[in-house]
């Protein structure tokens, strides 16, 4: 066990974890932030995708010794009131089905827009298609991603 | 306007009685441990709330808060069923917020999320629950002003008297919960729909984009523990001693034991399906605590039967399709006669692989067990069932079992089988806390339940005037044929053969989204294009041709379809695809099924890029009656459509000794963003007829499209799921 300090959402949360538990899990079971999604446990499928340093990371493979004093962004700290583009853009679209990997999808999509401004289809492909999306609203997503990038 | 009986008579699920509040109450308990927020933007909450009936409940403002009777996973029902209940209460949308009801069949009959079946089963019932309640509201409004009903009209939430006075609902709420429930209501004219047939958003949209709990998974209670079950590693296997000394002494974990959770004795019903019903349990502080002992635990395992392997059962199945059963399952004129007459034999096996559901939420369920009662809360399609199983395993009666459906991370049927409710309340029993069951994604995918593995022989004879005078169709399946007796093209063939053989096997199974269809679709529509290829007609106008004959002279009897309604859905997707039209290096191929009550024809594009298909488009024309939430019912087809594709390109469950080779994603291989179709566009028949789901159909026909556009790319026909490892794979990147 050992004593961390998280740098989460812009608040500092202390706790006493195993250094290996991955960050997800301590989101999810000590801190109740429950909005980042278990979906594999091996970083395959991008459901518990988190920002670290402004970057899309999978938690579930993020060791809490390997998080350090970096910037951890959740969906839940996304923006204030669900109004980040890509939130709006989401909602406009009404990309989601069962909902489940949508937060793990806004997380990959928020960081491919505050890198690539303006992304093609590739860049979509190569940014999200680590995030699997079992009810297949693939095309929304996309649209949805063009349609952040256009209110920006 | 149509007049119809509320059978309020009969015990109703529209009279609110005493028990009726308390019963909704039980809903909030779980809220109240993960708290999704209740507010819409720009909507007060009212000070005070009136129970109309145990479908709606009206604030003294105003505001409608309308329960959705059924299970919701991702098929959208928590929108599209309440807004049927909005239109008959003519209230404005904005006004309404949505809530799962608790699990009250009493009340709400049919809470079951399968086959495609809600908005089907539920027209009626939703549309009276808010029918009666605006007539309710009316009657309160007639005495309170001292005039007839008759001389009222409403309109969003208003109630206007012939004089130009008006009171909106929330005033008369109060004085309409005494109001008698009216024993026949008059139901709106489609052609008066305001809400009904209007792209609506997601009624979770916004907490969903928030991050707000609402999974089963997100539940969390004071003093909740989390349990892992350990399964056999094959199936055919089960426990036999467990070593847990090392597992004990790690941190966080409180106990390690094994359970049965179906003793002999108790009546399993059939959505018990469980391929391991002892198991060890591991039970501790936190997930990753859990996660980590469970690795340390040491299990001696014995085999009780068998073990199957994928080249073992593949072979079984290969020898069914050359067995004659002992009775056809359906015989028209005299095949045997057609085929030795024959000019021309086709004859083409197709095999598909056993599949996993892989819901994104893997299983897992919340119980708090007590000698006074059992709460569950979780995700599960089937909880009145649940409830029957826990209240015969636990020994409590049902009324002291109360389930709470959370939103699920998908279903696609696996939800069906809530033995992961039951064992949650095996282990809450036994470690006497609230605990929280959790599977791995590794529990999950070899846990069972699969999509079984299917093979089917298709021969059509031709005879030598070039016209198809008989099929005979031979299938074979694990527990199961795939074959539906009844179905297209039966009833358009004069000879007409169906055979069916099941192979037993301890590995399990179960339905998985669009059950049998997923499979018979690509199967049969893949050898109508060869069928029609043979005949030098067109694919489409052969397909027409054979429903003209099921419409005009049948064969038979039971054909199970319409086939006015199959030709209107090939008819409209030709018409908007613009088939027959040639574009240079594009390659079509259509399809077209019906299933679970709606129709679907599907024509899709493909160009070869670097030798690799690319889906340009697919076209999707659907017969599924008045269409309750347009946006809804296209996302529903773009997901099945992309679902459909996937699987019958990349996935597969195999085993080698009962063991499964596949775990988890990084060698179970679903369909990703880059492999979706670039466009699909969906059009539907309007033809005011009762609404039937969307939810499965959408799947079944597109593989076989994608299989006849590749033919017509490469000249090969592609017979054995998943089909990368007979094609190349599909990228548009």
């Amino acid at each position: 066990m050992a004593t961390f300090k998280l740098k989460i959402n812009k608040k500092t949360y202390s706790l006493e974890a195993d250094p290996s538990m991955p960050l997800l899990w301590a989101l999810r079971d000590l801190l109740g932030l429950t909005g980042t999604k278990y979906g594999c446990g091996i970083a395959q499928c991008g459901a518990c995708t988190v920002h670290l340093n402004g970057e899309a990371v999978r938690s579930c493979s993020l060791p809490l010794s390997a998080v350090g004093d970096g910037e951890v962004v959740t969906i839940e700290g996304l923006s204030k009131n669900g109004d980040h583009p890509v939130q709006k853009a989401w909602e406009e679209v009404d990309v989601m089905q069962c909902g489940y990997c949508q937060a793990g999808q806004i997380m990959s999509a928020a960081a491919l827009l505050s890198k690539n401004p303006n992304p093609g289809d590739e860049d979509i492909y190569n940014a999200m298609n680590g995030n699997i999306c079992r009810c297949g609203t693939y095309l929304r997503i996309r649209e949805a991603i063009k349609k952040a990038a256009a209110m920006k | 306007m149509e007049i119809i009986k509320t059978h309020y008579n009969r015990r109703s699920f529209l009279k609110v009685s005493a028990a009726a509040g308390g019963g909704i109450m039980i809903g909030f308990n779980w809220l109240m441990s993960c708290a999704p927020s209740q507010e819409k933007a720009g909507l007060a909450m009212p000070d005070e709330w009136f129970d109309i009936n145990a479908f709606l409940k009206i604030g003294n403002n105003g505001v409608v808060t309308i329960y959705s009777p059924n299970p919701e996973i991702g098929q959208n029902v928590k929108t599209s069923m309440p807004m049927i209940v909005a239109e008959e209460l003519d209230v404005d949308w904005a006004n309404v917020l949505v809530e799962q009801a608790p699990l009250n069949t009493v009340k709400y009959t049919r809470q079951l999320a399968g086959g495609s079946q809600s908005l089907r089963q539920g027209w009626k019932s939703l549309r009276i629950a808010g029918a009666s309640a605006r007539r309710m509201l009316m009657e309160a409004a007639a005495k309170q002003w001292q005039v007839s009903v008759a001389e009222l009209t409403t309109d969003k939430g208003i109630i206007k008297h012939t004089s130009g006075k008006s009171v909106g609902y929330g005033e008369v709420a109060s004085q309409a919960v005494s109001v008698a429930v009216p024993e026949e209501i008059p139901l709106k004219d489609p052609k008066d729909f305001k809400i009904i047939g209007k792209a609506t958003k997601n009624v979770d949209g916004k907490k969903v984009i928030k991050g707000e709990p609402l999974f089963g998974l997100d539940v969390q209670r004071e003093g909740m523990l989390i349990a892992m079950i350990v399964h056999a590693p094959a199936f055919g296997m089960r426990p036999k001693s467990v070593d847990d000394s090392a597992a004990r002494s790690m941190p966080g974990i409180k106990d390690v034991f094994i359970i049965t959770t179906l003793p002999d004795g108790i009546e399993a019903q059939w959505s018990d399906v469980n391929a391991f019903k002892e198991l060890v349990v591991i039970v501790g502080d936190n997930t990753w605590n859990v996660m980590q002992a469970k690795k340390a635990l040491n299990i001696e395992w014995e085999t009780v039967s068998a073990p199957m392997s994928t080249g073992s059962y593949n072979k079984a199945l290969s020898e069914l399709l050359e067995k004659k059963a002992d009775t056809p399952a359906r015989k028209d004129g005299n095949p045997d006669e057609a085929f030795k007459k024959a000019a021309k034999v086709i004859e083409r096996t197709y095999s598909a692989p056993f599949l996993s559901h892989n819901t994104m939420e893997p299983m897992n369920f919340f119980a708090h067990v007590t000698a006074d009662g059992a709460e569950l809360i979780g995700p599960i399609q089937t909880p009145e069932f649940l409830r029957k199983t826990v209240s015969s395993v636990i020994g409590l009666p049902e009324d002291k079992v109360t389930i709470n459906m959370t939103r699920q991370g998908g279903g696609f049927g696996r939800r069906l089988y809530g033995h992961f409710g039951l064992e949650a309340a095996v282990i809450s029993k036994k470690i006497n806390a609230p605990v929280k069951v959790v599977y791995t994604r590794e529990d999950d995918m070899t846990q069972g339940t699969y999509r079984p593995a299917y093979k089917v022989k298709y021969q059509a004879a031709i005879d030598k005037n070039n016209n198809l005078v008989g099929i005979k169709i031979r299938g074979a399946g694990i527990h199961e044929s795939p074959v539906f007796a009844n179905r297209f093209p039966a009833g358009a063939v004069d000879n007409y053969l169906v055979e069916n053989h099941a192979l037993e096997s301890n590995i399990s199974t179960g339905a998985w989204r669009a059950p049998r269809s997923n499979f018979m679709a690509i199967a049969e529509q893949c050898f109508l294009d060869e069928v029609a290829e043979a005949l030098g007609k067109d694919p489409i106008d052969f397909r027409l041709e054979l429903l003209e004959r099921a419409a005009t002279n049948p064969v038979g009897q039971n054909n199970d379809y319409d086939p006015a309604r199959y030709a209107g859905v090939l008819k409209l997707v030709k018409e908007k695809s613009g088939w027959g039209e040639k574009k240079n290096g594009v390659h079509r191929g259509v399809s077209a099924y019906f299933c679970h009550n709606s129709y679907v024809a599907q024509v899709l594009d493909i160009v070869m890029k670097n030798s690799k298909p690319v889906i340009q488009k697919v076209w999707c024309a659907v017969d599924c009656g008045i269409v309750v939430n347009p946006e809804g019912a296209k996302n529903q087809l773009e997901g099945g459509i992309v679902d459909g594709l996937g699987h019958t390109l990349y996935s597969e469950m195999t085993f080698t000794d009962g063991k499964p080779d596949q775990t988890n994603f990084h060698n179970y291989k679903l369909i990703r963003n880059s492999e979706a179709p670039l466009e699909i566009e969906c059009f539907f028949v309007e033809n005011g007829v009762d609404p039937t789901g969307l939810g499965e159909p959408g799947l079944p026909p597109a593989g076989a499209a994608l299989a006849n556009a590749l033919y017509a790319a490469t000249g090969k026909r592609l017979t054995t799921q998943p089909f990368y490892k007979e094609e190349m794979t599909i990228s548009p990147m």
